[in-house]
């Protein structure tokens, strides 16, 4: 899949906004007036940045709204509605903690849930796709959900439960990328079912339909962003959780606490560089791709 | 609506023989001619006559070689474009309702006022039959011709769609695959009609008719009938006369 900047930046920075709330939300740190605000507005930043972020790449951003329609079916849908009323629930709850010095709690937990909602919501657009094999697993949201929960924690300071988020979200990462690496193999769809012609022999791309390329194998399959593969994962894995876990085990001071969230952000941009690259359609077959 | 309907009232389709086609690309081409002057926005090119040209389009022929385990490989053209499937995994993946199925007779299709051009839907088909048009911003796909099939100013022998029309072997068919009497369904059911990708559960409603079984060169003729008659064996065995001379004087030096 073709690793559009836009998107990869959407479910990074967004992901750790809605990390960060679901920890203010739980009043893990709590914090009034001036503090609550910093965090919040932190928070905010990243995930409406990140929302926003992500409109980037439609085709029609002014027709956004219509995106409002489809919660029945539609996981892209039922993310649009997660994240406005996750925001929307947590400006009240944040409002009360920086205004009023009032942490209303029930409303902090239920603001928390639906930021874990809506990163579920964007985990499940990825995780539905039976086209791209890598990414049609559990593992996806469960993945999803670890690093933000994690990130958050690295925000909000809540040092005991990074310390034990990160190494669960890195194990979910390796796990995430061993079983990626036979999906498509193990996915039954090959050249013989996408051609219907195995029973005659063995199938080959001969030719394909045109001369130059299409939206299908820009969109689809990405080659470039592969070759590094293996060299990224490690970054990924170095920067993304274990330098920041080794940091938090340091005496924590705001400086070691910035760079440790540093690392992870550029570590798990990587992770989602290569959740894309990495990720193959079914329809690169077609043109004897993948 | 992008919930899919239960069931529709007619599977409007095509059926593609794989035997027939030639790999002209008259349907391409046909295909584009119509799309891009009648429904939806047009199917732009992107430098089309400079060094990198690309550009939307509803059907493409790919080609493949099949090689058995013994005897010449195969060469296979293989037209494809939307199918339109029966659990169309493009349809309930749009967040704005624009993809929907229609329950009259099942044809898959865009409204594009509604379109934000996500591309959710391209990243859902399986089969590569969405492609979003770059100059437009919105997703485009194979409509059945949906304004020829029911137009009423076109003569009769044009309702169908124009890929069907166009193609010179005979090799695309159209009608509905739901009625088990019709003559695609006959067809289906008589030359062992096959879904692409079966494991992705989308049921498509296009059916694929395989290659028949080659002739075999070198063969000989049955009752059956075989391809060539048998190798002759030669008249002479030994020249006789002058040449007979003329071999065994050389022969002798």
């Amino acid at each position: 899949m073709h690793p559009a900047p836009s998107v990869i930046l959407f479910t990074t920075l967004s992901g750790l906004g809605f990390g960060l709330l679901v920890w203010l939300g739980l009043g893990l740190p709590t914090v009034t007036g001036w503090v609550a605000f910093v965090f919040f507005a932190i928070a905010y930043a990243l995930a409406v940045g990140g929302l926003l972020a992500s409109t980037f790449h439609l085709g029609h951003p002014e027709r956004a709204l219509k995106a409002f329609t489809q919660w029945r079916s539609s996981w892209l849908s039922r993310e649009a509605w997660a994240s406005v009323a996750a925001l929307t629930v947590m400006a009240v709850y944040g409002a009360g903690l920086v205004f009023f010095s009032a942490q209303w709690t029930v409303l902090g937990w239920l603001g928390a849930v639906l930021c874990l909602l809506t990163v579920y919501s964007t985990a499940m657009i990825y995780g539905q796709l039976k086209t791209v094999p890598r990414w049609k697993t559990p593992l996806t949201p469960a993945l999803l959900l670890a690093i933000s929960l994690a990130g958050g924690a690295l925000l909000a300071g809540q040092i005991t439960a990074a310390l034990i988020l990160l190494p669960i979200a890195a194990v979910l990462q390796v796990l995430w990328w061993v079983r990626g690496d036979t999906a498509l193999r193990d996915s039954g769809t090959d050249m013989p079912s996408v051609t219907g012609l195995g029973h005659i022999g063995q199938v080959r791309a001969f030719e394909p339909p045109h001369t130059g390329t299409n939206y299908l194998l820009k969109e689809f399959v990405h080659v470039v962003g592969r070759k590094h593969s293996i060299k990224l994962r490690a970054i990924a894995l170095v920067l993304g959780y274990a330098a920041p876990l080794l940091l938090l085990l340091l005496p924590v001071g705001h400086m070691i606490a910035a760079l440790a969230i540093l690392l992870h952000l550029a570590g798990i941009a990587a992770s989602r560089w290569l959740f894309f690259a990495e990720a193959e359609h079914v329809v690169g077959l077609y043109y004897g791709k993948r | 609506m992008t919930t899919l309907p239960d069931q529709t009232d007619r599977k409007l389709g095509l059926v593609i023989d794989l035997d027939t086609c030639v790999g002209c690309h008259a349907c391409v081409i046909s295909c584009k001619g119509w799309n891009t002057e009648n429904y939806g926005a047009p199917l732009s090119d992107q430098d089309p006559y400079g060094a990198d040209p690309t550009g939307t389009f509803l059907n493409r022929v790919h080609s493949y070689e099949v090689q058995p385990d013994q005897g010449a490989a195969q060469l296979i053209h293989f037209p494809k474009s939307c199918l339109h499937c029966e659990d169309a995994p493009c349809v309930t993946v749009c967040p704005t309702g624009a993809s929907y199925k229609r329950t009259e007779d099942g044809i898959v299709l865009v409204n594009e006022t509604d379109c934000i051009g996500c591309g959710l839907c391209a990243w859902a088909c399986p089969y590569g039959a969405r492609e979003m048009d770059a100059a437009e911003g919105v997703m485009k796909k194979c409509t059945l011709c949906v304004d020829r099939i029911y137009n009423e100013n076109l003569p009769e022998e044009d309702r169908e769609p124009a890929c069907v029309r166009t193609c010179p072997a005979g090799a695309r068919h159209f009608g509905d695959l739901g009625d088990p009497d019709s003559d695609v369904s006959q067809l289906v059911a008589e030359r062992g009609g096959m879904d692409l990708m079966p494991e992705q559960g989308t049921k498509p409603v296009n059916k694929y008719l395989p290659p028949r079984p080659k002739d075999r060169m070198n063969t000989a003729p049955t009752e059956k009938g075989g391809a060539t008659p048998p190798v002759l064996k030669p008249v002479a065995h030994e020249a006789k006369g002058f040449i007979g001379w003329l071999d065994k004087a050389l022969e002798k030096l």
